[in-house]
């Protein structure tokens, strides 16, 4: 049985903060810093914003493109690693705001940066499964990074949303897959408030041995070569490791440039490849076959391939394009506003 | 002075979180929240309604001085939004990029956090208005 | 109905009274009005305060301030419509002896508003508006009234030296109330340079914190004329009381206040007049653009004339239509509940021509106008001169 995608949409916040404004207050050198990690600015989440917000509006903008009723939603998983509430899902809030509820399975899911594309995975095997007829899955985060760690250079907030379904789809799912071991590459502690990461650690044994893994065993799943894709997306923790690890498996920089986002969105973690994947969407064509592999760091990647339906031109439209909100209308802020806004700054009883 | 409380938040989710109102049966008037009795006509029959989300601004001011909740916020845009087929709410009116607001200024709902009970309470979420 | 006399006013000095309990200043400002009516017994007494709950952590009020002056007793109702409490307890007291059910009534406001910090302050302030659909996604009180000036500014032309020219006007004349909590003048500059609390609203363009209380002996004619004293007897000719919808974005028109309107309409009528008769007025200046819209909906000027009027010195001390000789609740003082009883305690004094350097020279007729929150209830009273 065929099921894919049958609608799609993404948030994110207006603000931003350049990289030379968190390298001039902890005394970095901005340009090395730049060009070492191929980062130039990152979204800022407002302080009425968080996970639960933007994965509400990205899934209304999904609803949109898929025209569906709400309350057909079977099930609602959002993964993120700043989730709201450490106990009381972020899926409950979101599944109420849109209408979905009661008759829905929830559950907020974690893995890193990979808890997006969980939800996918997991969502989509529910709809082939008959269980449900409609699953939502978003990747949604407002990461943080410790002040003046390297992290704070890349940390940032965005949602992807999709809902899974059998019918109307606008992008059939081909094939799914995971590769997981256990890799303690970075990693947050209960109670503690920044994740720790290994350096270089995080570079090889982690980030590009999961996700070739996972590439490599999707593509021969499909029995496809790098050059039977028109798009190719990669998990983004910054713009340098994925077009590295793009070119190593055979991707050429045109077939990722469309989902790389990083250079100017950051690092939005969960949010992270399901965003790049909802680029490529929006200016994707009848019959473009579309690689996406995640990356969470414990470690796993998940890997998906889809080829777009004809269906695709009559939704791009109806709703704002992931772009379009990255490069449009943005609201630079400065350290101190950023620190205020993410809640960095000790404030009194 | 209300407290974000998990029962009050609760019940009152139709309209905060899917701005569900209702339209008076006799004459019309559309009324958010909903209550029991038509402020227009005195009846006691309604049909369902949503709130569009999208509408224009009426009159807005900017807060400097705020009180406990909303302290660290200022200065915000507070201002009475009226929606597109009837309807109207006060809320915030938030991420204007170059722009100053201004009466008559198109505007659109977005699910926002609005309030919570502390760092450990309940967090109450609702809309606020960003320019189109 | 018979006909109801103020027969005793007094107060308190109204300001920030530190080392003075609520018991404290009720009784004060209860044991004046006693004394100037020159009683010692009342049949009952009401007592208008928004929230002694919120502020000091009191309720039942009437059996605990009965208590208080030792009249332990008598019928005590305690009266509550947010800023409005002290005007609608008057109303209370009117009604009571206007039926004939009592012949002598203490009326009485007060608020201590000082013990609690100023966020709790606001706060309990702010009840007065909708808390769910107004305070909760962010209005402040202040808010609410900028909003409205806006809207005012929008459709009218209203300026905002016209809104600090209420407040320019309003302090001059507290220069002569020896109650009031603020005594010194205060020029245009002054307050629109002043900090910005809810934009185009300054600090001096808002209503202060106060603890006060005011009282009044209400009796009817004949009682009155019993126990005359020689001065000119002060009649309440007509009330009216009307509520508007709670939420400001429920109003028809953002830039009006109708329960004034209706409130006003009712008050005359009954006092057989037309707002053209009255010679003073007191009215509710919580912020600066209420005055403005006030005297519009009072019919005193032309609706949108409220700032150029006030510009031109209509309502100055020497001018057409003097209004706040008191000081208004600008440069008086605001203590929520006492502030509507305060009004008609000034309006008394200005009928008896005992209003010293604030004297409206030939007063005979005062209107008194109390509102509570952003105008959602309002309460006029007409006093005469018996003649």
């Amino acid at each position: 049985m065929t099921v894919g995608i049958v609608g799609y949409g993404s948030y994110i916040p207006r603000r931003r903060i350049r990289l030379g404004e968190i390298a001039k207050v902890w005394g970095a050198d901005a340009a090395a810093f730049e060009r070492g990690l191929e980062l130039h600015e990152k979204s800022v989440p407002a302080r009425d914003e968080d996970t639960i917000t933007m994965s509400t509006t990205a899934a209304r903008r999904a609803l949109r493109r898929a025209g569906i009723d709400p309350v057909r939603i079977g099930a609602v998983y959002i993964g993120s690693e700043s989730h709201p509430y450490a106990v009381k899902p972020s899926g409950t809030v979101v599944a109420e705001a849109i209408g979905a509820t009661p008759d829905v399975h929830c559950a907020d899911l974690e893995f890193a940066c990979k808890a997006g594309s969980e939800g996918m995975f997991i969502a989509s095997a529910l709809v082939r499964s008959g269980e449900v007829d409609y699953a939502l899955a978003i990747g949604a985060d407002t990461s943080q990074g410790a002040p003046g760690d390297a992290l704070e250079y890349s940390t940032a907030a965005g949602a992807a949303a999709f809902i899974f379904g059998r019918d109307n789809l606008v992008a059939t799912l081909d094939a799914q897959t995971s590769f997981m071991t256990d890799t303690p590459d970075f990693w947050r502690r209960e109670y503690m408030h920044y994740p720790r990461h290994a350096g270089r650690f995080t570079g090889e044994p982690a980030y590009f041995k999961h996700t070739k893994g996972a590439a490599l065993a999707l593509m021969a799943k499909v029995n496809a070569a790098p050059q039977d894709f028109a798009f190719a997306v990669f998990h983004q923790p910054n713009g340098k490791f994925p077009m590295r690890v793009g070119k190593e498996l055979g991707f050429s920089r045109q077939q990722m440039m469309v989902g790389w986002l990083s250079p100017w969105l950051g690092n939005t973690y969960s949010g992270a490849s399901p965003m790049g994947l909802t680029a490529i969407l929006d200016v994707a064509r009848p019959g473009d076959r579309i690689l996406m592999v995640s990356y969470g760091s414990g470690s796993g990647s998940d890997g998906f391939v889809w080829t777009v339906t004809e269906k695709i031109s009559e939704v791009q439209a109806l709703a704002p394009a992931t772009r379009a909100q990255l490069d449009e209308r943005k609201l630079y802020v400065d350290y101190g506003t950023y620190a205020k806004l993410c809640g960095k700054i000790r404030r009194g009883e | 002075m209300t407290t974000p409380t998990p029962a009050r938040l609760t019940r009152e989710y139709p309209a905060r979180y899917r701005l569900d109102a209702a339209r008076c049966h006799a004459c019309g008037e559309i009324v958010y929240p909903r209550r029991l009795v038509c402020p227009a006509c005195g009846s006691r029959e309604f049909v369902a309604h949503r709130l569009a989300s999208r509408g224009t601004v009426k009159t807005f001011t900017i807060i400097h001085v705020a009180g406990s909740a909303f302290k660290h916020q200022v200065p915000y845009i507070l201002a009475v939004v009226a929606l597109e087929g009837g309807g109207a709410l006060t809320c915030e009116l938030t991420d204007l990029v170059d722009q100053q607001p201004e009466i008559g200024m198109p505007v659109q709902l977005e699910f926002r956090r609005i309030q919570e009970d502390g760092e450990a309470g309940v967090i109450a979420y609702g809309h606020k208005a960003v320019p189109m | 109905m018979r006909d109801v006399c103020i027969i005793g006013v007094g107060m308190n000095d109204w300001g920030e009274s530190w080392d003075l309990s609520l018991r404290t200043i009720w009784t004060q400002a209860a044991l004046a009005a006693l004394a100037d009516a020159g009683v010692d017994r009342v049949d009952a007494m009401t007592v208008g305060c928004m929230s002694g709950g919120l502020f000091v952590g009191q309720e039942h009020l009437g059996a605990l301030l009965a208590d208080e002056l030792g009249m332990a007793g008598i019928p005590a109702t305690r009266v509550e419509s947010a800023c409005a409490s002290g005007g609608v307890a008057l109303r209370s007291g009117f009604l009571e002896v206007a039926a004939g059910v009592s012949d002598v009534v203490l009326v009485t406001g007060v608020e201590k508003m000082t013990d609690c910090s100023g966020d709790e302050a606001t706060a309990a302030l702010a009840t007065a508006a909708d808390q769910e659909w107004e305070v909760f996604p962010g209005a402040t009180f202040p808010g609410l009234y900028a909003m409205m000036a806006r809207a005012h500014m929008a459709a009218y032309g209203t300026t905002r030296e016209q809104l600090a020219m209420v407040a320019v006007k309003n302090h001059a004349n507290g220069l002569n109330n020896p109650h009031a909590q603020y005594r010194r003048a205060v020029t245009v500059e002054d307050v629109l340079n002043a900090t910005m609390v809810a934009d185009p609203l300054t600090v001096l363009g808002c209503s202060p914190i106060t603890d006060g209380a005011a009282a009044v002996v209400l009796a009817d004619v004949e009682t009155a004329h019993r126990l005359g004293k020689g001065r000119p007897a002060v009649r309440i000719a007509g009330v009216g009381l009307a509520t508007d919808r709670m939420a400001l974005h429920n109003r028809a028109d953002l830039a009006a206040l109708n329960a004034v309107t209706v409130a006003a309409q009712k008050a005359c009528a009954m006092a057989s007049i037309t707002p053209q008769d009255v010679h003073v007025a007191e009215v509710h200046d919580c912020f600066t653009i209420a005055e403005i819209m006030i005297i519009e909906a009072l019919g005193l000027v032309p609706t949108g004339r409220g700032g150029p009027a006030t510009e031109a010195g209509e309502t100055a001390l020497g001018g057409r239509i003097p209004v706040n000789p008191s000081g208004g609740l600008k440069a008086k003082g605001h203590p929520v509940g006492a502030t509507g009883v305060a009004q008609a305690v000034e309006l008394t004094l200005q009928l008896r021509g005992e209003a010293g350097a604030r004297q409206v020279a030939g007063a005979r007729v005062g209107l008194a106008q109390n509102m509570g929150g952003t105008g959602a209830s309002s309460v006029v009273h007409i006093l005469e001169v018996l003649s």
